[in-house]
């Protein structure tokens, strides 16, 4: 249509409204790039983009409210049930004599080909596992401990009996293999004589030593109530009765924390005998 | 003028002149619970343009790196490069702060309004047929969501997100068979892996936004194709969409709603501080915070692992160990039922019919009490997350809130949805409208009546609610006129004084009778030579009372509509009134 009808004029002072509204998201705008410009700071870059972007909201939502109509349009459905001709047709044209879908033969020899490919290209996906240590179970069994690793603490320093305070957990690391994600271990020294059932990796004059790692979901189990033996995990609140071989004794946690075998070595400082009684950590298919 | 040449121009080699005006002209009901898959979608906008940035400057790495730069604590500390790079991103680059929090806020609200979006589709039967398949397309991109917002919160390495990771880890490899050789897959080694955070990365920015575009675009093309449904109303039907056009109206209202989104998105990001990983320190085996509690959407998961009793399966020297209870099987449960409702209900209730008219929640009593149940056992999942800042406010220990949270975490849901079931009933069969007006002579009734049929939801009809058009119904006709070179029609109820202008011109008359006929199949037609009708009152009552004369607008008939106007005007009202 060629014939322009004029723009409709709105209620008063509707567009005055909008244009303020546009012109505080400008002003909001610029306050953003001269708080930039500054040295920026972030408090101020919210706001000042968030009036920017509000004043376009309100503008455009007062436009669109007040300037044009709203609601009272109708548009048909023509309806999702296709009328059987026109389905009939389709199917003709797809079953036609020289159509693909109907050489069986070729059909299957095609799918066996594209079934090769697609299982082909599913081994590039075993480059995703670690070419190593191949068997995910072993790793996850064996940690960096053994016979003859000492134990070292947070700060790499080799640990004597007597270095355990009474009181205290102190965090112990393998020598070789501090950064381990399964070794991380705790060493505490208890008074033996309130063990009621004795710890799986022994004792030194009460000092026992567990794995750190929750057996629930392998989070450190971080806090030692020192009266009760107990630690807990902060995760999901499992705790552990040190007393009674580091046995759950509340929420989640179904096994005991593996124990750390440990003797002193002839330099005098604490070494394990072997690894964890047990696979630390979460628990998996194959643990024993 | 130069657009105008512009558009004929490009008119003149794709001519899509037909294909726009008809788009143009497609209807959105006005009903503000249409808006939520919109906030979804801005959200992702946001999403995207915030992410992009910070790409230019994270660095997803495990390798070590110093950190030299303002925030005092950690100058000259050894970090891997993912942690160095986001504490540098928050603390040394302008903006950075303010994108990466606007970032998080984003995320947060993204699937929140998803989650609402899907309530809403839920409790209204939107996803009856013919919208099946886009319900399926929208329980995956939650799925997605949730994916990539866990993946996005890990790959700073800080210790918070480091042991959340650590739980997920264990979960997977919680599950038979495959479990550990499914985490090598993913970790590429034992947690923790250096190659954990490239691959996160990758997946993050580009594999899971890459098909969340694609399920986006399938999911709109299919509500384009499919059009909107809509809550029952005078004049609508099975057949038709009542509403606002998309363009001029709508284009300007969503507009309006990205503006508002992103308003509020960057309000957040930079007022209210979000995952301050420099207070928490980086990621180390060995250290743990406390108390650690995950992002929202996924402390039902986290709530679920804390409730769950320590209970193990050991079969023939193998373990099934607790977390795979309340990790893998309840999520995996829950997706599955998502999946399977639209078709549990069909098999349920027999309903195969296409239905384009949205239940009221209470239409549907089963399936109210079954929503609520669910909502209410996430709720409890929710709140169990927190169980040990419950403890402590309440100053009781944990495992008294542990306990009862258990009790609760099956008590609750179930009087919950037997509640709503009843209530639903009860507003369905009786003639309350709202549930103050509930007397006990429903829910009495509720309890008596057997099954439910389409007579009795009639008569729960509230009186001003329209009914189906009917040829035998006075007063109702669909009236078709010349407009100068084109044909417009409308559906107008004399009796009810409801007028619903077509939402596009067509050529003939022809096309202007048969678009009628589809959108009020029974309805009588007559042609009328004019003068053109009233401007459409619409829906929104209370906007066109206090605006009547935004209905202007219309206005390729404004000489007429003024006419009118001044006769209305004599009259003392200010609007076309329903009532
Ligand atoms: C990425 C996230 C999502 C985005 C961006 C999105 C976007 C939208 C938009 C803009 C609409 C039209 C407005 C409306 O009806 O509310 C819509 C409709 C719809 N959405 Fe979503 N949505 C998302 C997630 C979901 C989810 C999680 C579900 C369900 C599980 C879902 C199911 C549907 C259905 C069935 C419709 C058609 C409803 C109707 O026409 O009334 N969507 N979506
Ligand atoms: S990880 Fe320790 S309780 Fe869950």
């Amino acid at each position: 249509m060629s014939r322009r009808p004029p723009v409709a004029a709105g209620p008063p002072g509707v567009s005055r409204r909008i244009v303020l509204s546009f012109l505080a998201s400008a002003a909001g705008a610029i306050g953003f790039a001269v708080t930039y410009g500054l040295g920026g700071q972030t408090q101020w870059e919210g706001v000042c983009l968030a009036v920017a972007f509000a004043g376009l909201a309100i503008g455009l939502a007062v436009w669109g409210r007040r300037l044009v109509p709203v609601g009272g349009y109708v548009e048909e459905h023509e309806g999702f049930t296709p009328p059987p001709d026109e389905q009939a047709m389709t199917a003709a044209v797809l079953t036609a004599p020289d159509s693909p879908i109907r050489r069986r033969g070729l059909l299957a020899t095609l799918g066996l080909a594209l079934t090769a490919l697609g299982v082909a290209a599913l081994f590039p996906l075993r480059s995703l596992l670690p070419w190593d240590r191949t068997r995910p179970i072993r790793a996850l069994k064996e940690t960096p401990w053994g016979p003859g690793v000492r134990l070292l603490t947070s700060s790499g320093q080799p640990l004597r009996p007597e270095d355990v305070p009474a009181g205290t957990m102190v965090g112990v690391f393998p020598e070789g293999g501090t950064g381990a994600g399964d070794a991380p271990a705790f060493a505490v020294r208890l008074q033996p004589e309130r063990f009621t059932r004795p710890p799986s990796g022994g004792h030194l004059d009460g000092v026992v030593v567990y794995s750190l790692l929750c057996t629930h979901a392998g989070c450190p189990v971080g806090l030692y109530l020192k009266g009760t033996g107990q630690v807990l995990c902060p995760c999901h609140q499992s705790s552990f009765n040190l007393f009674a071989n580091a046995t759950p004794v509340a929420g989640p946690a179904a096994r005991p924390l593996p124990g750390l075998p440990i003797e002193v070595g002839p330099d005098g400082f604490l070494r394990a005998t072997g690894d964890f009684t047990a696979p630390p950590g979460a628990g998996f298919w194959s643990r024993p | 003028m130069i657009l105008d040449r512009l558009a004929r121009a490009v008119d003149d080699r794709l001519r899509l002149s037909p294909l726009t005006r008809k788009a143009l002209a497609k209807i959105f009901p006005d009903h503000w619970s249409f808006m939520l898959g919109e906030i979804a979608l801005y959200s992702f906008v946001v999403l995207i343009l915030t992410g992009v940035y910070l790409t230019f400057f994270f660095d997803p790495s495990a390798a070590d790196r110093i950190y030299h730069g303002s925030y005092a604590p950690m100058d000259g500390a050894t970090t891997s490069a993912a942690y160095a790079s986001t504490v540098r991103l928050s603390w040394d680059i302008r903006a950075g702060l303010l994108i990466r929090q606007t970032h998080h806020w984003a995320a947060v609200v993204f699937v929140a309004a998803i989650l609402v979006h899907l309530v809403r589709i839920f409790f209204t039967g939107a996803f009856r047929k013919p919208r099946e398949l886009n319900w399926l397309v929208g329980v995956t991109m939650l799925i997605l969501a949730l994916a990539n917002g866990f993946t996005g919160y890990s790959m700073p390495d800080d210790l918070l997100s480091g042991l959340g990771l650590r739980i997920i880890v264990s979960v997977v490899e919680s599950i038979p068979l495959i479990g550990s050789w499914l985490a090598f897959l993913g970790l590429g080694g034992e947690f923790p892996s250096d190659e954990l955070i490239p691959r996160m990365f990758v997946t993050h920015v580009l594999l899971v936004p890459a098909v969340l575009v694609a399920l986006i675009s399938a999911h709109l093309a299919m509500i384009v194709r499919q059009k909107h449904s809509q809550f029952h109303g005078p004049g609508r039907t099975e057949h038709n969409v009542v509403g606002s056009r998309l363009y001029p109206s709508y284009t300007l209202r969503s507009l309006a709603l990205f503006a508002w989104v992103l308003a509020v998105l960057f309000a957040l990001g930079g007022l209210v501080q979000i995952n301050p990983v420099w207070l928490y320190g980086p990621f180390a085996p060995a250290q743990a915070t406390t108390p650690a509690q995950p992002d929202w959407y996924v402390a039902w998961g986290d709530g679920a692992l804390r409730l769950f009793p320590p209970w193990e399966i050991h079969i023939a020297g193998h373990l099934v160990p607790a977390p795979f209870f309340p990790g893998v099987v309840l999520g995996g449960v829950t997706f599955l039922a998502l999946y399977a409702w639209p078709f549990l209900e069909r098999w349920c209730t027999g309903d195969r019919l296409a239905h384009h008219l949205l239940d009221r929640p209470r239409d549907h009593p089963v399936r109210m009490g079954v929503g609520v149940m669910a909502l209410t056992f996430f709720g409890v999942l929710v709140v169990a997350a927190g169980d040990d800042i419950i403890a402590r406010l309440l100053r009781v220990p944990v495992y008294g809130v542990l306990n009862v949270l258990r009790v609760l975490v099956f008590v609750l849901p179930a009087l919950a949805g037997i509640l709503a079931f009843l209530l639903a009933r009860a507003l369905r069969r009786g003639d309350a409208a709202r549930l103050g007006e509930l007397t006990r002579a429903d829910l009495r009734v509720g309890r008596q009546a057997t099954g439910g049929s389409d007579a009795r939801r009639e008569g729960a009809r509230a009186p001003d609610e329209p009914e189906m058009p009917a040829p035998d119904r006075p007063g109702e006709q669909i009236e078709l006129w010349p407009d100068g070179e084109v044909w417009r029609w409308r559906y107008h109820d004399e009796p009810a004084g409801l007028a619903i202008l077509s939402n596009r011109a067509v050529l003939t008359e022809q096309e202007a009778a048969d678009a009628a006929r589809l959108a009020y199949p029974g309805v009588d037609h007559v042609t009328v030579p004019g003068p053109p009708p009233p401007p459409p009152p619409g829906r929104v009552r209370t906007t066109l009372r206090r605006w009547g004369n935004a209905a202007l607008g219309v206005s390729l008939l404004a000489a007429a509509l003024r006419q009118r106007r001044e006769r209305r005007r004599g009259g003392g009202g200010d609007g076309p009134q329903r009532r």
